[in-house]
């Protein structure tokens, strides 16, 4: 195989993987910012909440990686309503910045309280043998997690994009996203529907958390090392955009893992750069209202 | 009145007098608590504890008061605050620790300024003891094992072409400048030279080693911060199956710290490092220092190469604490007492020199393999004694300087 190809398709394959991992963790962060304005800094909380849940069951447990993986989604998914509920709801009407110390706060007392349960060493979990070693297609071979990953974010895609476009609920999302007042006098209940929709979004930033396990490895301080990569998805992708967010997700995943691969000396330069330039074009991003 | 007085000053010089005899000596440790990297700043100080607590009664009747505190991010920054705050508010007389090259680096005109003792327990860039009069290295410059790995890589292993891959910050750009020093000497060619990004996190490795993968060299050099980091690039190397692919990976005793070793697996095994210590190194101190780690810390917990560093490290510190007699407000005087420092240690002989007062160690080729009983372990390959830091010996760069 040329060595010009060879490079492409190793730069493609993995920069899917981190792409789906980072689509993943974002869509649900883009979403509530779309639905209700919301600046939730503490979603990588979220996210990493779900990376030690997987970790305890599996370490302490016996739990297999997948099994695991969802009972972590499905958990973080539900405190998560608890937060919106009882904590978030009060400040919808509140300024940005009081947003954004509330829940800068909360990410902090995350890191703080599972540096006290967990240590601050990185953590790893076991992976089921049909996910280690890599897998031959022929012409050359990949690491099966990271095909996993692609297959995996390829399915959710698949799912969030039918429940957003196919059906009452999803047509409900868009009609919120794009004029909440209208919305709300056309009879949708948009807190309930916000509430949801946080869930869900909490619950697959968990799933991101612990898919993150074995990419980037988990310590408490993931809930502000990668936040700013998150929010990087959802400013370029457009805030509320499913597409935007998969859009951005793969040309910043894309994008980094061919800098690394290329040009290691350029560092995580070139993140920046996209994202810059995508911002001077689209100031709200892909897909995004001005 | 006058006898009063009399009777004061009597009492005062009685008090000093019994201060004179007994010191309290204050040593600050600065190690990483907190972060991605806590883990090394562990691993030194559970062997500072351990040496503290069963050598006191070596010191008696002078003490010594430890004041910990936490050495941040591998930036410097963190470090130099609070290494200032311990030699002005806290009065330290003797500084220790530091695992970072950039917080050793950043705090070298602070301790040339205050006259202040900074005896490093890890941070390995070659350089470094050239910043001040008041530094001393027990621990290892990164010409240590990497200039001798060059030659050994070529010969011994039969690596013709190597990649070489590193953490971006001083000790990775050290590390690899050694090797290729040593390596191309010996005849062999570097094909790349990859930097891996901060040490700040554990980044995914996977870009850089595919790329070593595309590149298919012999072998891939690989230096990173250990800890973390280790068991970072080696999940990734078994997961591009760079082995399969006829690459062997080989670098500085940082890819294998034996604390992580157990849970690296397969990956690992086949790996060749150039270091002074592992665990199961065959020397009667080492036996005592790993039973004693052991009783202290538990089965599953184990000293590394770092921990060995920091053993000897407080070990040279109560040494001369007791050559001294207690007596160390002069700092130069400390240094002084320091040079041509000498013991059996669990790495086996080491000095300070007194020329550069840097380490002279033992280096041993150390290969990674499956021990009858299940468990990984380094056999020794091969040992070379009496290591210097060659990049003073051969004056490249800042070492000349």
């Amino acid at each position: 195989m040329p060595h010009a190809l060879n490079d492409f398709i190793s730069v493609l394959f993995d920069g899917l993987a981190y792409a789906m991992f980072l689509f993943i963790t974002s869509v649900g962060l883009s979403v509530t910012m779309g639905l209700m304005g919301f600046v939730n800094l503490a979603h990588g909380a979220f996210a990493m909440a779900g990376g030690f849940i997987v970790v305890s069951l599996a370490r302490t447990y016996g739990i297999d990686f997948i099994p695991a993986l969802v009972i972590a989604s499905v958990t973080v998914g539900l405190i998560s309503v608890r937060f919106e509920q009882r904590l978030y709801r009060r400040f919808y009407k509140s300024t940005d910045l009081e947003q954004v110390l509330l829940t800068i706060g909360l990410a902090f007392m995350s890191i703080a309280a599972f540096t006290y349960f967990y240590g601050p060493i990185p953590k790893s979990v076991p992976l089921p043998h049909w996910l280690q070693g890599d897998v031959n297609l022929g012409f050359r071979t990949f690491p099966t997690y990271r095909a996993f990953l692609i297959v995996l974010g390829a399915v959710l895609i698949a799912i969030l994009w039918f429940v957003f476009e196919k059906t009452n609920i999803g047509a409900k999302i868009r009609a919120a996203v794009d004029n909440r007042r209208m919305a709300e006098s056309v009879g949708i209940n948009v807190d309930r529907l916000f509430t949801l929709t946080f869930a869900v979004g909490s619950g697959l930033a968990a799933l991101g958390g612990g898919l993150a396990i074995q990419l980037l490895g988990l310590t408490p301080s993931f809930a502000l090392l990668y936040l700013v990569l998150f929010l990087i998805v959802v400013a370029v992708g457009g805030m509320g955009s499913l597409k935007g967010t998969l859009l951005a997700a793969l040309v910043i995943g894309i994008v980094d893992t061919g800098g690394k691969y290329l040009f290691p000396v350029a560092g995580t330069f070139f993140i920046y750069v996209i994202t810059v330039a995508v911002l001077l074009v689209k100031p709200a991003g892909f897909f995004g209202r001005e | 009145m006058r006898i009063v007085s009399l009777l004061g000053t009597a009492a005062l010089a009685v008090v000093l007098g019994a201060g004179a005899q007994a010191a309290t000596v204050k040593v600050g440790v600065v190690l990483p608590f907190s972060g991605a990297n806590a883990d090394l700043g562990h691993q030194i100080d559970k062997a500072f504890d351990l040496y503290v607590k069963l050598h006191a009664k070596d010191i008696a009747p002078n003490k010594v008061e430890i004041i910990k505190r936490d050495e941040g991010p591998p930036t410097g920054a963190q470090a130099k605050t609070i290494a200032t705050e311990l030699i002005t508010n806290d009065k330290v007389k003797i500084l220790t620790g530091f695992v970072f090259s950039p917080s050793a680096i950043a705090l070298a005109p602070v301790v040339t300024q205050a006259k202040v003792p900074m005896v490093i327990a890890n941070a390995g860039t070659a350089w470094i003891t050239n910043l001040s009069p008041y530094i001393v290295r027990l621990s290892f410059s990164m010409w240590h094992p990497a200039y001798p790995m060059g030659a050994y890589a070529y010969n011994k292993i039969g690596c013709r072409t190597v990649a070489m891959a590193y953490t971006d910050f001083p000790p990775g750009k050290d590390s690899t400048e050694a090797f290729k020093t040593g390596f191309e000497k010996a005849g062999g060619k570097i094909v790349d030279s990859i930097p891996m990004g901060s040490p700040v996190q554990v980044p995914d490795f996977t870009p850089f080693l595919q790329k070593v993968k595309d590149e298919h060299p012999d072998c891939l050099y690989a230096f990173i911060p250990s800890g973390a980091h280790a068991a970072g690039i080696m999940k990734a190397y078994g997961e591009l199956g760079l082995r399969k692919a006829g690459i062997k990976l080989i670098g500085p005793m940082d890819l294998i710290p034996d604390n992580k070793l157990q849970d690296m697996g397969d990956a690992a095994i086949g790996t060749i490092v150039m270091g002074h210590y592992a665990v199961d190194l065959d020397n009667p101190q080492n036996k005592e220092f790993k039973a004693e780690w052991h009783k202290a810390y538990g089965p599953d917990s184990y000293p590394d190469f770092m921990s060995a560093a920091g053993w000897d490290t407080m070990h040279a510190i109560f040494d001369t604490i007791k050559k001294l007699n207690g007596n160390v407000d002069d700092g130069a005087k400390f240094v002084d007492a320091m040079k041509g420092w000498s013991t059996d240690g669990p790495r086996g002989h080491v000095m300070i020199d007194p020329a550069t007062r840097d380490i002279v160690e033992n280096e041993h080729a150390l290969e990674v393999y499956r021990k009858p009983d299940g468990k990984l372990g380094e056999r020794v390959l091969e040992t070379i004694k009496g290591v210097k830091d060659e990049c003073k010996v051969l004056k490249v760069g800042r070492c000349g300087s």
